[in-house]
């Protein structure tokens, strides 16, 4: 076991990680069969996280293609043109002729159409979005982060990649079916008992969210134990990553509501199987209550899809400026107290549908998460504030994360106001929103990520220039695609159509375009980070610079992360007065150099 | 050493038994701190457990709240003797596995295994009354019917069984949602309380039936001397979690038989 760590810096930082790189965690341990078995019955976190990379993305593609489904039949209006007394050529069924389907009508054209969309949602929340960041760059990362060997429990990490591996194909198995037309949401009485009734591929689609639900509580336990037992000696909490008080903040949220909707999505299948009527009007059941089941769940958990995409960019802001996170306990907090306040709004998606009262407090309490949101922007800002900022991808899908998710924020502000949302709601205002805070928000902040640890996970460089060249691509595309959203939604266009009237038709096909856009960005990033597997540069301990504990480890990391376990000396952005490890002192002059013959680090 | 050593022990080379050899996984820095990690881990996940079954409550209160009714009357046809030997029998399974994990800190390995054992036929009694005498006749077809001739039940202030329900076989069970054939409600909602009844006991039996599961491989390993003052990891956690089920049914019971 070399013993070159942390002593000299410098000394292998320039040219790239230790010579030998022995048992990486990465190395082959035999032949093909060998290497599938030891994969696949692995308990090292970071090759579980490295399976969840895996699977997410694959989901995030099939999410993915539903959606650009949905921008091709949205380029066109559904409509049947009638020539005297003949129905004559229809147009906007092109998504129906993709799906073979030649003898069109209306009917059969929204039918398809709500199928796609209801694949694009629940593929994207369920399998992609909600255990994206944390179950593949949080299990990757955390346990390095905090100076450990493992998460707490290693064998429950690895079950939970399998139980969202069986879930996921219950959601495949779904759509092989035929597909739901239910939305994502579920809601009764349609889910219940109208929808493709007596059918099991919807008690399917919904046994595959109950299912990932278990990988979800799973992850979010495992690391909270890890959290609070597993830190390096010296490593209070106040010395943690922001990633990792991010992490946390979810694990909660994970922990505390994914059984609520676990409860409500058995009842749900009840429902469908024995009638238990619970939620169907017919019955004597209440749909409303369904609705307050499952936003308490769904509106908590739209943080757990934000939360990790917001430490990400804590941790990148900070290492691409060079520069102390501006105001750290406020950024720590407040990912606490988002995650507090997130179980106290879910009401706010039930404006039309509750009391008066209700609505307000609602309202009210919504405003509230403004806060802590925006302290977390306005730290962001003061950290890049007279910082050394290295523009590179990371860093600039960070700047594009301030810019689309501060837009994504505040048009949050008119939805959770009850007069102007009566107007907004179930419009394409809502679409625009939600995908401004998901993709320009999550999405983004997971590509900041992605490319931030990708020396780290895979110990290579990517290409900087095709990467930033793509960045710019999914910038261009993606607001192409959203901000005309925000006009459809404000001219009255509702979501959920097929169809739509003639004068919105511009509109939507530019959104198409900026969809295309947006794909090739994607497939672009898809094939640079590919090819850097084959061809990339060897990527040294340390690209960035960073001071958190994982880049201390080798690039990639030994099997068990560290050669001797790392004891924190200084803060995790303590850039002005230390050294980053593996780092040569000349590129990193200090604001008050160190005495000669004290160590750096 | 390729991977982390999680599985590491057995029967020591000297032949000392496992909870005297045991090494916590290689990840921990100590036994105890294995031992909090477990027990965090368990008590997040009972967390979990207790949310699960707050659905069931919430919507409990709610309907109950929208139809008292239907409940009152629904509940007059359990029989609140059977749910008052269930909770008996649940409190003293309670009592087992909590002497049980004594057991294992003082080695008393023979109690240890057969306060495991009374546990586990504690456990199965419970299911096997809820089954015989609670949901297969309320299934099978043979249940108090109501006599149309007597007057209404409510009316005559009397307690729901004193005589005006007779005993008929073959009129058609309680059973939940779509099969119910439940001709004779006073009260359209009375379906939703036993959908209620039926969700929360027959989640709360799987509960128990995992639970009997869980401590029947506790015996299994408890056999193989697996546990002792040095090591009682799961022994701890499994009673955990085998005391939430016991409360539970201690928050089902009154509700679902005793409030008329």
């Amino acid at each position: 076991m070399t013993t070159l760590h942390g002593d000299i810096p410098g000394a292998h930082g320039s040219h790239g990680g230790h010579d030998h790189h022995d048992g990486g965690y990465l190395d082959r341990k035999g032949g093909m069969v060998s290497t599938i078995i030891d994969w696949a019955t692995t308990i090292d976190h970071k090759k579980i996280g490295v399976m969840y990379l895996v699977a997410v993305l694959t989901m995030f593609f099939i999410g993915g293609i539903a959606a650009m489904l949905i921008r091709y039949e949205l380029f066109q209006p559904v409509r049947i043109q009638t020539v005297g007394e003949m129905a004559g050529k229809a147009t906007g069924t092109d998504l129906a002729t993709l799906f073979g389907q030649k003898d069109m009508s209306v009917a059969q054209a929204d039918n398809i159409y709500n199928r796609v969309m209801t694949l694009h949602g629940a593929v994207m929340v369920f399998m992609f979005i909600v255990p994206g960041i944390p179950a593949s760059l949080g299990n990757f990362l955390l346990p390095l982060m905090l100076g450990a060997k493992d998460v707490a429990f290693p064998r429950l990490n690895l079950a939970s990649w399998y139980v969202y591996v069986f879930g996921s194909i219950f959601g495949i198995l779904a759509i092989v079916m035929g597909g739901v037309d239910t939305g994502w949401t579920f809601y009764t009485p349609y889910s219940s008992s109208h929808a493709d009734p007596g059918h099991w591929r919807v008690v399917f689609m919904i046994l595959a969210a109950f299912i990932l639900g278990f990988s979800s509580i799973f992850t979010g336990l495992n690391f909270i134990v890890t959290v609070h037992k597993l830190r390096a000696p010296g490593l209070g909490w106040f010395d943690l990553p922001l990633f990792v008080w991010a992490m946390y903040s979810t694990s909660i949220i994970q922990v505390l509501a994914t059984p609520v909707i676990g409860i409500t999505l058995l009842l749900l299948v009840f429902e469908r199987l024995f009638h238990v009527g619970i939620f169907d009007p017919a019955l004597g059941g209440d749909p409303v209550l369904f609705q307050h089941f499952f936003w308490f769940y769904s509106h908590p958990v739209v943080y757990v899809m934000i939360l990790p995409g917001m430490g990400i960019i804590s941790e990148c802001i900070a290492v691409h400026s060079r520069k102390q996170i501006f105001g750290y306990k406020a950024i720590a907090f407040s990912s606490l107290s988002i995650a507090a306040i997130s179980f106290l709004v879910w009401g706010h998606h039930l404006f039309t549908s509750e009391g008066e009262l209700a609505a307000t407090i609602f309202s009210a309490l919504t405003f509230l998460v403004a806060i802590p949101t925006a302290v977390k922007v306005f730290n962001w800002i003061g950290t890049l504030y007279k910082g050394s900022i290295q523009i590179n991808t990371p860093m600039l899908y960070t700047l594009f994360f301030l810019f689309t998710f501060s837009i994504g924020g505040l048009t949050g502000l008119p939805l959770g106001a009850l007069a102007t949302d009566l107007h907004l709601h179930d419009s394409y205002f809502v679409v625009a929103h939600f995908h401004y805070v998901m993709m320009g928000g999550t999405v983004i902040a997971f590509l900041a990520g992605i490319h931030h640890w990708w020396p780290k996970m895979f110990g290579r460089m990517y290409n900087e220039r095709w990467s930033m060249f793509a960045c710019v691509l999914v910038f261009i595309g993606f607001n192409l695609t959203f901000f005309t959203q925000f006009f459809l939604g404000t001219r009255g266009m509702p979501r959920r159509y097929a169809s739509y009237p003639d004068e919105f038709q511009t509109l939507h096909q530019i959104s198409s375009i900026g969809a295309a856009i947006l794909l090739i960005g994607f497939l672009v990033h898809l094939a640079v980070l590919v090819g850097s597997l084959f061809a990339g540069k060897k990527a040294p301990a340390n690209p960035w610079g960073g001071l958190t504990f994982e880049w201390e480890a080798d690039s990639p990391p030994t099997t068990h992360n560290f050669h001797h376990e790392p004891i924190a000396k200084h803060g995790p952005y303590a850039f002005d007065d230390v050294v980053p490890p593996h780092c040569d002192p000349k590129d990193y002059p200090l604001a008050d150099p160190l005495p000669p013959g004290t160590k750096a680090h | 050493m390729t991977t982390l050593d999680i599985n590491n022990a057995g029967s020591g080379a000297d032949g000392r038994p496992y909870h005297e050899t045991y090494k916590p996984a290689s990840h921990f820095r100590s036994k105890d701190e294995e031992f909090d990690a477990v027990k965090i881990g368990m008590w997040l996940f009972l967390a979990t457990e207790v949310l699960l079954f707050a659905g069931l409550f919430v919507g409990y209160a709610i309907f109950r709240m929208m139809h008292p009714e239907a409940f009152r009357n629904g509940s007059h046809y359990l029989d609140w003797k059977w749910g008052c030997l269930n909770t008996i029998v649940l409190l003293f399974s309670s009592w087992t596995i909590a002497t049980a994990i004594g057991n294992a800190q003082r080695n008393e390995q023979k109690a240890l295994r057969r306060n495991l054992l009374l546990t586990i036929a504690c456990a199965l009694l419970f299911v096997g009354i809820k089954f015989t005498f609670e949901y297969t006749p309320k299934w099978s077809g043979w249940f108090f019917k109501f006599d149309p001739a007597l007057s209404h039940y409510e009316a005559s202030g009397q307690t729901a069984l004193g005589g005006m329900f007779e005993y008929v076989e073959g009129y058609g069970g309680k059973r939940p949602g779509s099969l119910f054939d439940y001709p004779f409600a006073d009260n359209p909602y009375e379906p939703m309380w036993w959908s209620i009844y039926y969700c929360a006991t027959g989640i709360h039996a799987t509960h128990v039936l995992i639970g009997v599961g869980l401590i029947f491989w506790l015996y299994l390993r408890a056999r193989k001397l697996h546990f002792g003052p040095g090591h009682y990891n799961a022994v701890e956690i499994v009673g955990l979690y085998w005391h939430i089920v016991d409360l539970i049914w201690i928050f089902l019971f009154p509700l679902l038989y005793l409030v008329h």
